[in-house]
């Protein structure tokens, strides 16, 4: 036979199977229109990185320190002015914005910002322009999020500190802006030569400064880094390029992509399990066709190759569907995740993506729909004479060499696909492990119905209940493909919400046990006292007054400075960290942070709820004064200054070297609300330094922390103070905007499990048109039948939302062990619903598909089937 | 010529070997008219099977025009089927997704005759179908149904066809017409037919009768020596 007979034949002789075909291939279209969007929405994101890299950072070169600049670095930044570089400053940092009209305060990031800021991107304001008259005068320009907060609006006058400024606009886009942080803090932007006059910078304030720089055409970014390079480092300034930027942002898009494909790839596979049912339900509808053609002389090469061509054209148009649906949901992902993305993504079509998708789309199709289709070829032409049941004309040899084969290609197919979408090999594998693990589970627990459900039938029970649990395991039932269907989309929504309500939870735990609601920050030595006393005039509680000293190391044991970030010559080749004495070992140099790093520390004699002994003994007071005064820390950072109990650290606290010894290291819970500390000292270590206070108190009853925060903000203007509950509701609100992006995606594969459960369900559509034909000969009422569907359908789609709900909540306590290494509690609720929502679209597929018992005469009904 | 040689096919049906045809001999020359009756469970069907290739005996083989089916796989058989046999059946066995004249087209595709078409619609004017092959088989009746299977049966100019009851479905009189058209064929083309049926009458239209019993040949004679049964 020609290849073109071949062709048309088969084109020929998929006319009416065609609709019904391509319904089956529609499953594919979702993960396919998934992938593509995903890929696409990846590429146009880099691509819009790409082009924005230098708005993103707002200069050729970005340098930032979170301490004043030493006089070198504003030496050298003078030359550079002087040789034509632009130089332009912002100073940030978090303080109290108070607006006096309404009496209201909230926490905001303060941005000053010096002429010029910044050189490259527009900052877009409301109403349009401000930002050019910014530095005319004592202008604020803030988040409209901030107005709201504090009741304002433009032109009312903004308490910085000592300072007032005029609220001139509102921030429409900032480059480099995601617009989930103005969630967690509001910023608020003023001229930076009216800085000094807040008087907000004072000692121990924590202050970032960044200094925006643009070169001119003959110096490039890496002929400047080589030139000031060892100056900066020196004094501990970073430095970041454009290139640098948008390195970062592509992978931190590519980690995006990765977890979207995820979801992606689930959604094709599981699409593929669709495409395996639906044409195990053509295949059954073509075991006549076939005979007929293998009576006529055709070969089983040339049967297959028939319906091969067929399935391939189908899931072709199926895979093509699903890419055009891939274009619309791209349109759609920047809008979802918009409060994340760092740029403004221009949408553009991307054809590689397209065609990756296409592909992909067109092989699993072709993979799953292989495994049914070559069971044709065991399809003997006596079934022309004499008609066997479906399942006997199918049935093939116990070892068929094809069919171990194309079941291999799945397997390697399902993890080539992991392994390729994955950010490594061993994780994609890992993946496919997962996916593999997941849909067995779900097999065996329709095994385990399917053979439970024949034990568990009596004889007294109705009719039509007896009916329906024996569909369940009567044969060719769709128990296994229904679960696994129904199974996966549960699965997926349910573990979304278990995480989601946990997470919701756990913070709400947190700052239950925090005790305290309101937390005062940026306290200088003096006000301590006052403040505290204010407090509890006012008639609410102080739970903890925590004595904060900023301070530096400049020695551990007897190496200093550059010293410090060489592999330790005393160290044992052994780099596998502590031991169990608690003494560091490894022979690698420390990182370059170790001598950057300001550590805010504190003084007591006792151990805080949140914090563990892990090794030693904690400092206790009363060490002999001929002794090194004793410290503290945090076992992790005792790991990454390659520190252990006995060794020495000497810190620059404020221009005086105090030299300390461990005595003990502790785990610290550092998600609790409440001051933690990397360093906690005896109190004879840092009893002159000067110091800050960071004071938590309980404040209740309603406006109560409001109208506090007012007196405290009036009274002591540099103060900074949060409101834990309004910590709790922001939180609150990012998480929900996550869930929104993760929830959609989720949603996608839920849709996705429609078209699958539609072929899974066609699968046994002639085996449940004759019962149900033959029940109406036999005297059933339409009423009976349909009740005995509806008995089957719910009992399917119990038991598949039972066991996604399950798996659900094994994959949520894995996420939230693992990941996010908080306490599980199943979020029933939720995952109820999402049961309930399955069950009854099962219900509503496996009625809609079960129509024709219904409308058919039983002698018509019996000529069709 | 068609060979049958000491047929023999039992079936495993639990514990038992059941035996549906027990040494069955014959050999039918080329362009004979032959009929295989008997009643119903005789083997008649199996025979039928067996002889045209779409099953493999136990014991025994089939010699069609010179090839032991015997010693071919399912593939080598479906290929010689393609070349020299046709097909027959009671119940049509039109694909219904294909018009007449694509049901006709079939055999000569899969052996990638050129000319397929052409030829097609040659053998559907010759059954009185010209007009209808572009119908779909449920767009026609029973007689025309059988007659666009014989037009196909004949499309690939078979040695051998092979008619499982072919008026078996239809009523006296189309029954008729259609077993004239396969006499008239087969004198024509001088192909072969082995036509199985409990039909006495058109058993009689047959040069020589075949009678199974218990899946054994009873008779085997030539029809001027029998008078027909009355058709009645």
């Amino acid at each position: 036979m020609r290849g073109s007979q071949l062709l048309a034949l088969a084109w020929r002789e998929s006319r009416t199977a065609r609709r019904r075909l391509l319904l089956y291939m529609s499953s594919i279209s979702l993960g396919v229109g998934a992938l593509v969007a995903i890929d696409s929405f990846a590429s146009n994101t880099q691509r819009s990185v790409r082009e924005q890299a230098r708005s993103l950072l707002g200069g050729d070169i970005a340098l930032s320190s979170r301490t004043a600049y030493t006089k070198p670095v504003l030496a050298a930044l003078d030359s550079m002015r002087r040789e034509g570089v632009g130089v332009t400053e912002v100073t940030s940092f978090a303080s109290m914005a108070l607006v006096q009209r309404s009496g209201l305060t909230r926490l905001a990031q303060i941005q000053a910002v010096a002429p010029g800021y910044p050189f490259y991107g527009e900052i877009i304001t409301k109403p349009a322009g401000e930002w050019a008259q910014l530095q005319t005068g004592r202008i604020a320009l803030v988040d409209p999020s901030l107005l709201i907060a504090l009741n304002a609006h433009v032109g009312d006058t903004l308490a910085l500190g000592f300072a007032r400024f005029i609220i001139a606009g509102t921030l429409v886009s900032v480059p480099g802006d995601v617009g989930v942080s103005t969630t967690i803090g509001p910023r608020v932007y003023i001229p930076a030569k009216y800085l000094d006059e807040t008087s907000l910078l004072l000692f121990g304030s924590r202050s970032d400064h960044k200094t925006l720089i643009k070169l001119p055409p003959a110096l490039t970014p890496a002929k400047f880094i080589f030139r000031f390079k060892t100056r900066l480092e020196k004094d501990q300034v970073r430095y970041r390029t454009a290139a640098e930027t948008e390195f970062n942002l592509a992978q931190a898009v590519d980690q995006l992509r990765d977890f979207l494909s995820i979801i992606g790839l689930v959604a094709l596979l599981l699409g593929g399990i669709g495409v395996a049912s639906g044409v195990n339900a053509f295949v059954m509808r073509k075991i006549d066709t076939v005979a007929i053609l293998r009576c006529l002389g055709a070969t089983s090469r040339q049967v297959l190759a028939i319906y091969l061509l067929q399935a391939v054209a189908m899931g072709f148009i199926g895979a093509a569907f699903g890419a055009l649906l891939g274009i619309g949901l791209q349109l759609g992902l920047p809008y979802v995740l918009k409060d994340f993305l760092p740029v403004d993504v221009t949408v553009t079509i991307e054809p590689l993506a397209l065609l990756t998708g296409l592909a992909v789309g067109v092989w699993v199709a072709l993979v799953f729909a292989l495994k049914p289709l070559i069971a044709l070829r065991n399809v003997s032409p006596l079934q022309t004479l004499r008609r066997e049941s479906d399942s006997v004309a199918l049935r093939g040899a116990a070892f068929d060499p094809l069919r171990v084969l194309v079941a291999l290609v799945i397997v390697l197919s399902v993890a080539a696909l992991g392994v390729a979408r994955a950010e490594n090999p061993l994780q994609g594998l890992g993946f496919s492990g997962a996916i593999a693990a997941a849909v067995a589970l779900l097999y065996g627990a329709a095994a385990v119905l399917s053979a439970s459900a024949r034990r568990v039938v009596r004889p007294s029970w109705p009719f039509v209940l007896r009916q329906g649990v024996a569909s369940l395991y009567r044969p060719g039932n769709q128990t296994r493909s229904v679960v696994l269907a129904l199974g996966f989309g549960v699965f997926l929504m349910s573990t979304v919400y278990q995480v989601q309500d946990n997470l919701l939870r756990t913070v709400a735990v947190k700052l239950d046990a925090s005790k305290a609601n309101v937390l005062f920050f940026d306290v200088q030595d003096d006000q301590g006292a006052p403040l505290d006393s204010l407090i509890r005039a006012s008639g609410y509680s102080v739970v903890q007054r925590t004595p904060l000293v900023p301070m530096k190391i400049v020695a551990i044991n007897s190496l200093v400075g550059e010293q410090l970030l060489k592999p330790d010559p005393g160290a044992l080749k052994d780099t596998a960290g502590q031991s169990g004495d608690g003494r560091g070992r490894g022979g690698g140099g420390r990182e370059r942070w170790v001598l950057r790093r300001e550590f805010r520390s504190t003084y007591r004699d006792s151990l805080m709820p949140s914090e563990k002994l892990s090794a030693g003994r904690f400092p206790k007071g009363g060490s002999p004064p001929d002794r090194l005064p004793e410290v503290s820390l945090d076992a992790d950072i005792a790991k990454g200054l390659r520190v252990g109990i006995h060794d020495t650290i000497t810190w620059d606290v404020q221009g005086v070297r105090v030299q300390t010894r461990i005595t003990s290291l502790r785990e610290v819970n550092w998600t609790r609300f409440e001051p933690n500390f990397f360093a906690v000292f005896e109190s004879r270590a840092l009893a002159k330094a000067p110091r800050q206070f960071v004071i938590l108190a309980d404040v209740r009853g309603e406006g109560a922390v409001a109208r506090l925060q007012r007196d405290v903000i009036t009274k002591f203007p540099n103060v900074a103070s949060l409101d834990l509950t309004l910590v709790q509701q922001t939180i609150g609100r990012v998480l929900d905007k996550v869930t929104t992006a993760i929830r959609f995606m989720a949603g996608l594969s839920l849709a996705l499990g429609i078209p699958v459960l539609f072929s899974a369900v066609s699968a046994t559509r002639r085996e449940r048109l004759r019962e149900g034909v033959l029940l109406k000969v036999l005297g059933a009422t339409r009423q009976q039948v349909g009740r005995v569907m509806l008995a089957e359908y719910l009992l399917l789609g119990s038991l598949g939302s039972v066991v996604g709900v399950i798996l659900s909540v094994a994959g949520a306590w894995g996420l939230m062990h693992y990941v996010f290494k908080q306490p599980f509690v199943p979020a029933l609720l939720p995952a109820s619903l999402v049961a309930l929502l399955m069950i009854a679209i099962a219900v509503s597929i496996g009625l809609l598909t079960g129509r024709e018992v219904f409308r058919e005469t039983p002698m018509a009904a019996l000529r069709e089937a | 010529m068609l060979e049958a040689r000491q047929l023999t096919k039992e079936y495993q049906s639990g514990d038992h070997r059941l035996s549906v045809l027990r040494d069955v001999s014959f050999i039918v020359p080329d362009g004979a008219f032959v009929a295989i009756v008997g009643p119903s469970g005789s083997g008649k069907t199996t025979l039928l099977g067996l002889l045209a290739g779409l099953d493999v005996a136990t014991r025994g083989s089939v010699l069609l025009d010179g090839a032991d089916l015997s010693t071919m796989n399912e593939d080598q058989r479906a290929k010689l089927r393609g070349e020299k046999v046709g097909f027959v059946f009671q119940s049509f066995q039109l694909i219904p997704t294909l018009t007449a004249l694509e049901n006709v087209q079939v055999p000569l595709e899969l052996r990638g005759d050129d000319g397929a078409p052409a030829r097609a619609r040659e053998l559907l004017a010759r059954v009185g179908l010209g007009d209808r092959a572009h119908h779909f088989p449920n767009q026609l009746s029973g007689g025309e149904q059988q007659r666009v299977a014989i037009a196909r049966a004949f499309s690939n100019s078979p040695r051998l066809l092979f008619a499982d009851e072919p008026t078996g479905n239809l009523d006296s009189d189309t029954g008729a017409h259609i077993v004239e058209l396969l006499e008239t064929l087969n004198r024509e083309s001088g192909t072969t037919i082995v036509l199985v049926t409990h039909d006495l009458v058109l058993a009689h239209r047959a040069q020589r009768i075949i009678r199974l019993a218990d899946g054994a040949v009873v008779s085997d004679i030539m029809v001027e020596s029998v008078p027909a049964p009355d058709a009645t």
